[in-house]
């Protein structure tokens, strides 16, 4: 019924600054977006409802801006009316914090050239070597090693035809070609299918009984990620499902591990992998993230919910994907037996079960990936 | 006519009840989006689950501007040959050969010109809408093109024009009203995303959904859609791998209507369930709860 008055003496100032928030927030804020909210606002007045609907429609690009401009909005707009801001929630533990001591401030001071050399004869064996028992210098050593691994995508062949030697004929540059001999045609050009990035998704179980591989994975997806990163996507399980997919592309890996961390609400607790992948299966996985994907799910199957639940949603997944594999750090040692309920519920629907837990495995598992 | 047009467009309010003739109820928020996107000039890009009236808005808002409605329709491998423009190249060829056999076959660069004449030219729908006087382009589910798809129609999305190397610009004197859909399946690029409107819809409530019924299907019994609605509701809350949208409602309801029934039991309902579940396990679920969703 009424407008309230515009939040600042100069109406744009205000907007702006709300724009500041929200680029803060974490939404997508360019300065095309601004411009276009000023117009928004321009076009249906500047009452609050009004305010609001054009920041909505102009400066938000998924359902999850949603909820945090919502938030933004009411703390930027309704700050004179709120007593307080309402407190922070706690932070989420740092991916960092993981490692045995700091990230690498240690490792990289006074004993890093010896070791470096030390470590450098000794990369055969740590290529071997289980990814949880190892040392802090054994640890940076095999971050360089897993920096350099190469990842050959799987592929598929596109729907699109690109010029090719063999194939359908290509009436463009056939016609092309003729116009040269005075409209006779002396060659018949061609195209095919060319071969295009098969999808990938790696789902990451970040529970306690992972910790000691969570980082050393994470890591590894970092690579696929960079390798590929339009056909790849990356998720963790815990009690919850979350997406790092964004915060591994970027380019640094430590950087990227970082963000990934502060993404991940439920690092090393529980495990509902029954729930985390039926979350993954309704929100993503039938939508199409894993129609016709190489789907890697890593993790040693120790399930607290129901395993019942985690065999109809692997049931269903492996109808979706291309091909479906397990990579599980104890297979590899000796004396292992599928036996943990996640496990043993997951097992007849898989493509392959693989070990995971050192670094030649997980160059295996590249091979197989690219083979898929 | 023009007036006529901007009368019914001129704020959302307006929009609105026209949407509203067409038979399309649109809250708000939705008509706020269609009326800033017929301001500004501005694609909109709609999101949300599938049935929620994405792609009935652009039908809508076709009708309400008296516009073409020219729908594109995204597909994994789609390309510039079958979303803007082709050359009709047997066609071509037939040309050549005739100039050939009567002997007008002069310089190269004459042919060349003859032969890449506009009346060779196959325009496809994104062309089409360019040239059509008033049109509402409908690029639906944009996420099944690939990203190289999404990069290409950036130019046309920005400049309402596309370049034909062999024939130069073309650029639409009346830019068309774009609407883009997308189901997620896969991110859309922010650099497409940031040039639209972002519209996220939802599955209306109760009340709505009703209305919607009584829009949309002439003759529904009262009570027939309310029991619909209310069951199609709380199908939406049951965890289903496939809850049903408007559009299964809508379905729904005009099954129950073709087999006669006055109201829906569940003797109605389990003939009919076909229409509003695809997939066998909700099916199932469901089949062995109807006394509990349908009480009321």
């Amino acid at each position: 019924m009424t407008t309230p008055d515009n939040p600042a003496p100069d109406p744009v100032r205000g907007l702006v600054g709300f724009t500041a928030v929200l680029r803060h927030a974490g939404l997508p804020v360019t300065t095309e977006r601004v411009t276009a909210f000023l117009t928004a606002v321009d076009a249906l007045g500047a009452g609050r409802e009004q305010v609001y609907r054009a920041g909505l429609l102009t400066l938000c690009g998924d359902p999850d801006d949603l909820p945090r401009y919502e938030r933004a909005f009411v703390g930027w707009f309704d700050a004179d009316r709120r007593p307080a801001r309402q407190p922070q929630p706690p932070r989420t533990p740092r991916l960092s914090a993981t490692l045995p001591s700091g990230t690498g401030d240690g490792i990289d001071g006074d004993d890093s050239g010896p070791q470096v050399r030390a470590s450098a004869s000794g990369t055969e064996v740590l290529r071997h070597h289980d990814l949880g028992e190892l040392t802090i210098t054994e640890r940076a050593h095999l971050r360089a090693l897993l920096a350099l691994l190469r990842p050959i995508p799987p592929s598929r062949p596109s729907r699109r035809r690109s010029p090719a030697r063999r194939g359908a004929a290509d009436p463009r540059r056939t016609l092309r070609a003729a116009l040269h001999t005075d409209g006779e045609l002396c060659t018949l050009a061609r195209r095919d299918r060319s071969p295009r990035p098969r999808k990938v998704v790696l789902l990451i179980d970040v529970s306690g009984s992972m910790e000691p591989y969570a980082d050393a994975l994470l890591r590894f997806a970092h690579v696929v990620v960079r390798r590929a990163p339009a056909a790849t996507e990356v998720f963790t399980l815990g009690t919850r499902l979350t997406r790092v997919t964004r915060e591994l592309r970027l380019r640094d890996p430590e950087h990227a591990l970082a963000a990934a961390g502060r993404a991940i609400p439920d690092w090393s607790g529980g495990t509902r992998l029954g729930e985390a992948m039926a979350a993954f299966v309704d929100r993503w996985g039938r939508r199409g993230a894993a129609r016709r994907a190489v789907v890697v799910v890593f993790s040693d199957g120790w399930e607290r919910g129901d395993t019942a639940l985690l065999g109809t949603q692997l049931a269903g997944l492996r109808r979706l994907a291309h091909r479906l594999i397990w990579v599980n750090p104890h297979v590899g040692k000796p004396g292992y037996t599928p036996v943990q309920g996640g496990i043993v519920a997951a097992l007849p629907h898989l493509h392959d079960l693989l070990a995971g837990h050192s670094l030649a495995t997980l160059e295996d598992l590249l091979e197989v990936m690219a083979r898929a | 006519m023009l007036e006529v047009v901007d009368d019914r467009t001129g704020s959302p309010t307006a929009l609105a009840a026209a949407l509203r003739a067409t038979g399309y109820l649109a809250d708000d928020d939705l008509a706020t989006a269609a009326f800033l996107a017929l301001a500004m000039h501005r694609p909109l890009f709609c999101e949300g689950e599938p049935g929620t009236g994405k792609t009935a808005l652009a039908q809508a808002l076709a009708t309400v501007l008296d516009a073409e409605l020219i729908r594109l329709q995204c597909y994994e491998g789609i390309d510039a040959s079958q979303a803007l423009y082709d050359w009709d190249f047997p066609r071509q060829l037939l040309h050549l050969r005739a100039l050939e056999a009567t002997g007008g076959a002069g310089r190269t660069d004459d042919v060349e010109a003859s032969l890449y004449d506009r009346r060779f030219l196959l325009a496809r729908p994104i062309l089409r809408a360019l040239q059509s006087p008033r049109a509402v382009l409908l690029v639906d589910e944009i996420d099944r093109a690939d990203d190289e798809f999404e990069a290409f129609l950036l130019e046309v999305l920005t400049e309402h024009a596309v370049s034909i190397p062999e024939l130069g610009e073309v650029r639409a004197a009346v830019p068309p009203v774009v609407v883009l859909t997308s189901n997620r399946t896969r991110e859309v690029h922010d650099a497409l995303k940031r040039r639209c409107l972002y519209l996220w819809l939802d599955h209306p409530d109760v009340a709505r959904e009703i209305e919607i019924l009584h829009a949309r299907i002439p003759g529904l019994p009262a009570r027939l859609s309310a029991e619909v609605a209310t069951a199609a509701h709380r199908l939406r809350e049951a965890d289903l791998l496939k809850p049903p949208g408007v559009a299964e409602s809508l379905d729904w309801a005009r099954a129950l209507q073709l087999v006669g029934a006055r109201h829906l039991d569940v003797d109605s309902a389990a003939a009919t369930l076909g229409a509003v579940l695809k997939y066998r396990e909700d099916a199932d679920r469901v089949r062995t709860r109807l006394e509990t969703l349908l009480a009321s």
